[in-house]
């Protein structure tokens, strides 16, 4: 692979007790790229989210973020390590105690180093980023609706300038304008920051619009990883079901000619790149 | 007034000279990101302050450049464009988010509202109302429901209150029983001393014996258990209300007041009296045992005394308490448990408000206890 990894995991293996959710499993996250996760409920997207942001400790294996392994017990490289990324939760996490405000400054004010005049600017500045008014600033977590809880939550990730971008589920939970227009700012302010994005998400409708690669987790496995259209064409039960069913299909026909195009290559004939995958599956 | 000891490239840096105009020029170059600034930020603002209001800057050196670096240099601007300035293309984005930024009003800050100490003390005063009210509703409810509950006997939730007794009673023997015990030593040694200067240690039986059954075995297994139970309560209540359990009972037709209210309350007010008796007598137990190493009264001679010493109408006294408390402590809980909103901030608010009016209800109710009863059980 000539592009440079972000984030590089070689070899890892999660176990649960006696069930083993991840096997030898590698994977590659290039620069400025947004990367999407997805598989069926159990097959470890969180859990490998959640290794990548050093939450979890795989059983084996490693996990390198921007060059440097995270599990090694380096308290000191882990902490400089997360100032980089930024994570945004399912459910937001946002502070419950702290307004809307003191939640995107937290990060900030930690730093010990910044004036709270600059922490005041920044934080209004990320607040115009996810459009969120300023006379919001002063409102604590439990007033806010969910779609404006996404856009906090997003803008804290956010506070600490992050290379690097981790989204839980962006869309569940918001109506499809919400998670439409949740999106639409996603994608505008990767274009304009230049982050690199990794995503798990169910919703066929933001895998399609926002991700440049898509990376399937079945079987222990990354079984397939590629673009949409290419992991859409290839053949498994478990890409068929997701792809091929009726909401798969409604969500490729929204991206012009791609259904189109899936239908005409579907005996597999462009194989997507394919991960080594031992006898497993289909 | 570079800083010649940091390696160009990351570091963010600035140099101050005089250009072909005779004007000062600023050139700016590095990282100018969070990370890179975070540890030379005070510095870099104090040199950026220094730089004349007319200078050019020429910011084409600059390798990396975010929210933060660009606002410092706009803050050192004055919060406008520079009148002179170049830079990359890629970084013109930053900047002109920042100007219109700069269009928005300000946020104001709030005056000062002489009405808000007012509504202060009004708003405290309706929120004890409310409080008040919402109890004796609830109270309302669960006699109602329990009323219900005795025209069709069937449907009385025996193994919740069977559950409760044991979570609320069986297993708080431990804790009841240190407590009571150590309570009893302390009380008959400070007690045993005093009497022994007038020559009257065979009174210890007396003075235990009433101040432990009437009074100190009820408030002191009162305030345990509004402490260990009445706060699992609350916060078990809470936690249903925010993972919308509470909603889903209801919409299943099944009443609150019977199935989690009912329930605690009437195994409170079982396992109350029960827990009295024995905090009562493991502390009576921990008495006899001081005053036989300090006073010399042997276990024989207290067990003797005791009933002539303490009228049996104390005893019920202290067990009816315990029912009334257990009762109280329940309600309480229930009452919390069921004002937390859906958010975690309110669980933990309830839980300590909860503990805190339980304990608070058990000793005013006690004392008017002591002045309803004060001619029972005394000679």
């Amino acid at each position: 692979m000539t592009t440079e990894c972000i984030i590089e995991i070689k070899n890892l293996w999660t176990r649960f007790g006696a069930q083993v959710v991840h096997r030898d499993l590698n994977l590659c996250v290039h620069r400025g790229e947004v990367l999407s996760l997805v598989g069926g409920s159990g097959s470890g997207k969180t859990t490998l989210l959640r290794q990548m942001l050093g939450l979890e400790k795989p059983a084996r294996g490693e996990v390198l973020v921007f060059g440097h392994r995270l599990h090694n017990g380096d308290a000191e490289e882990l902490r400089r390590l997360r100032s980089r990324w930024g994570m945004l939760f399912q459910q937001g996490a946002l502070f419950s105690a702290l307004t809307v405000f003191d939640n995107i400054a937290l990060p900030l004010r930690e730093m010990k180093v910044l004036d709270e005049e600059l922490i005041r600017d920044l934080v209004l500045m990320k607040l115009d980023m996810v459009g969120i008014e300023r006379h919001h600033g002063s409102k604590m977590p439990s007033e806010l609706s969910g779609g404006m809880i996404k856009r906090i939550a997003l803008a804290r990730a956010l506070s600490l300038e992050p290379e690097l971008l981790f989204l839980d589920e962006p869309t569940a939970g918001l109506d499809p304008d919400r998670s439409e227009s949740f999106v639409t700012l996603i994608a505008e302010l990767r274009r304009e920051l230049g982050l690199t994005v990794v995503m798990v998400t169910h919703d066929l409708d933001t895998l399609v619009s926002l991700s440049d690669r898509v990376a399937v987790l079945c079987d222990q496995h990354v079984i397939a990883i590629g673009t949409v259209r290419e992991i859409a064409g290839y053949s498994h039960k478990f890409i068929g079901n997701f792809f091929q069913g009726e909401r798969g299909k409604r969500a490729l026909e929204a991206v012009k000619d791609l259904a189109a195009d899936i239908n005409a290559q579907r005996p597999a004939s462009r194989r997507p790149e394919l991960q080594d995958n031992k006898g497993q599956g289909n | 007034m570079s800083d010649a000891a940091l390696q160009p490239g990351i570091v963010p840096r600035i140099r101050i000279s005089t250009g072909p105009d005779g004007k000062q020029l600023v050139e700016v170059a590095g990282a100018w990101n969070l990370r890179s600034l975070a540890p030379v930020v005070s510095v870099l603002i104090e040199h950026l302050q220094a730089c004349a209001a007319d200078a050019s800057w020429d910011l084409r050196a600059v390798t990396a450049m975010d929210h933060a670096g660009a606002l410092i240099l706009w803050r050192s601007w004055g919060r406008r464009r520079a009148n002179h300035l170049v830079l990359l293309p890629e970084h013109e984005p930053m900047f002109a988010r920042l100007e219109a930024m700069q269009q928005q009003e300000t946020v104001n800050a709030v005056p000062f509202d002489w009405r808000a100490s007012v509504a202060f003390v009004g708003g405290g005063i309706l929120a004890l109302a409310s409080h008040l009210t919402a109890a004796v509703l609830l109270l309302g409810n669960v006699v109602l429901d329990a009323i219900e509950l005795l025209r069709r006997p069937q449907r009385i939730p025996w193994r919740e209150i069977s559950a409760n007794i044991y979570h609320i009673g069986a297993q708080a023997l431990g804790i009841t029983a240190l407590v009571g015990f150590l309570v009893g030593v302390v009380l008959s040694y400070l007690t045993g001393e005093q009497l022994r200067n007038y020559g009257a240690e065979i009174f210890l039986v007396n003075l235990l014996g009433v101040s432990i059954i009437r009074e100190l075995g009820p408030v002191l297994a009162a305030i345990l258990i509004a402490g260990r139970s009445g706060s699992a309560m609350t916060a078990q209540l809470g936690v249903m209300r925010v993972t919308e359990e509470l909603d889903a009972m209801q919409v299943m037709g099944i009443p609150h007041t019977v199935r989690l209210i009912l329930p605690k309350m009437i195994a409170l007010a079982i396992a109350m009296p029960l827990i009295i008796l024995w905090t009562d007598a493991v502390a009576l137990f921990g008495g006899m045992m001081a005053a036989e190493a300090q006073l010399g009264l042997d276990y024989q001679f207290f067990l003797n005394g005791l009933p002539e010493a303490v009228p049996l109408a104390n005893l019920w006294l202290g067990l009816g308490k315990g029912v009334v408390f257990g009762l109280l402590i329940a309600l309480v809980a229930c009452h919390f448990g069921l004002r937390i909103e859906a958010n975690t901030e309110s669980l933990g608010q309830g839980t300590t408000s909860s503990v805190v009016t339980a304990i608070t209800v058990v000793i005013v109710v006690d004392a008017v206890f002591a002045v309803m009863f004060s001619s029972v059980g005394v000679f």
